[in-house]
């Protein structure tokens, strides 16, 4: 295969864009789509600073990467989730690109602010492992963007994700989540500003990204991951994408172009009254915030952690 | 019979393929997905219409990320 642009030796090709591009273009190319979907849904401002959520695993240090390239003030955050060597693993892949990028990462352990991680959390709640572990990322992504000043909070949801979030609440016809899927959630009381950058990338680009970049990124799954269904809706889209490529790109703009403008209407239109958690202050439509009552129940005389939280409507998936 | 060496993740193991072989034809004979993996030999990526010499190792790494992003 040769570069669309250049015609040298390609090394990878994009069935989606019936296109292959060699290392050089390929780059560019994944910068590009990032500028386009920060542009085209107004995303981040010139001036302002970015928290980027990362993990230590492809996508997250591939945002960090870009847009520390493209000249944003871009911090890090790591959150320590508690899951044994996993969570080692990844919090050095995070802190080695941080070091190799002369940027700053913040990092929250949660056994540490909270007392509790994530198989504890899980087993008390009785909640998935995913459930538990998404509940308190977004409770800890938005705390630490809250406290640290940040204007935004930059998340490494791609396509595959989006879509496959999708899929998941269309099967589910699952109301209040497809009114909350969207590119960027503006901020509001209690909540600093989401952002998904890396919608117009599908994963293997991602990756493919990250390899050709020399950024050290975890390849291995995350262990609580096994049976998630995220991992089955992912397989089934890929499948159709063989068949059809450019099927998830068509899923998941099609929504955001022609069908969230309704779901936002109906979100508008009803939706439960926010308030304050009574433990933490987090905007909440119960008394207690979905985390607070999981952390109570994991580790009722832990250290409440830092104020500011999120409740359990958050819109991330 | 000379041999492509190939290395799989999640879990870690190697298998190993009568070669040369195409990309392609490697990851139809193990039932991968090519949406779903990048094929690196090295520190270079191949394509799915490259020959991989016999004798040679590569890597069939997942892209798939899952669990709570």
């Amino acid at each position: 295969m040769k570069c669309r642009v250049c015609r040298e030796k390609a090394v990878i090709d994009i069935r989606r864009h019936n296109a292959a591009f060699c290392r050089e273009h390929f780059i560019h190319h994944c910068r590009q789509q990032v500028v386009r979907a920060m542009e085209k849904f107004d995303m981040i401002a010139r001036e302002e600073r970015v928290l980027v959520a990362v993990s230590g695993g492809k996508d997250s240090l591939m945002l960090w990467d870009v847009l520390l390239d493209l000249g944003y003030a871009a911090d890090g955050l790591y959150i320590g989730l508690g899951i044994g060597e996993y969570s080692d693993a990844s919090h050095e892949k995070a802190a080695e690109f941080a070091a190799r990028r002369e940027a700053h990462l913040v990092v929250v352990d949660l056994e540490t602010s909270y007392g509790f991680g994530i198989p504890g959390g899980a087993r008390s709640v009785r909640r998935a492992a995913c459930s538990a572990c998404g509940l308190s990322k977004r409770y800890v992504m938005n705390d630490a963007a809250i406290t640290g000043g940040y204007d935004v909070l930059a998340t490494g949801h791609n396509l595959d994700d989006e879509a496959a979030v999708l899929f998941g609440n269309v099967l589910h016809w699952n109301m209040d989540a497809l009114v909350r899927q969207r590119p960027v959630l503006p901020a509001s009381r209690g909540f600093v500003r989401k952002v998904k950058p890396l919608i117009r990338l599908g994963e293997r680009e991602t990756a493919a990204y990250s390899v050709l970049n020399g950024i050290d990124y975890i390849v291995e799954e995350c262990p609580m991951v096994e049976g998630n269904t995220g991992l089955r809706y992912k397989a089934a889209l890929n499948e159709l994408e063989t068949a059809a490529p450019g099927t998830k790109n068509q899923l998941y703009f099609g929504f955001v172009e022609r069908a969230l403008p309704h779901f936002e209407q109906l979100g508008a239109a009803g939706g439960a009254a926010v308030g304050e958690c009574g433990r933490c202050g987090a905007p909440t439509t119960g008394d207690v915030c979905a985390f607070c009552r999981m952390r109570e129940t994991a580790a009722p005389s832990a250290p409440r952690g830092a104020e500011g939280s999120e409740p359990e409507l958050d819109p991330t998936p | 019979m000379p041999t492509v060496k190939v290395r799989l993740r999640n879990p870690n193991r190697e298998v190993e393929i009568a070669g040369p072989r195409r990309v392609s034809a490697i990851l139809r004979e193990l039932d991968i997905n090519p949406e779903s993996v990048l094929v690196i030999c090295g520190d270079e990526l191949l394509t799915r219409d490259e020959e991989v010499a016999a004798d040679s190792e590569i890597e069939i790494r997942p892209v798939i990320s899952g669990g709570a992003p």
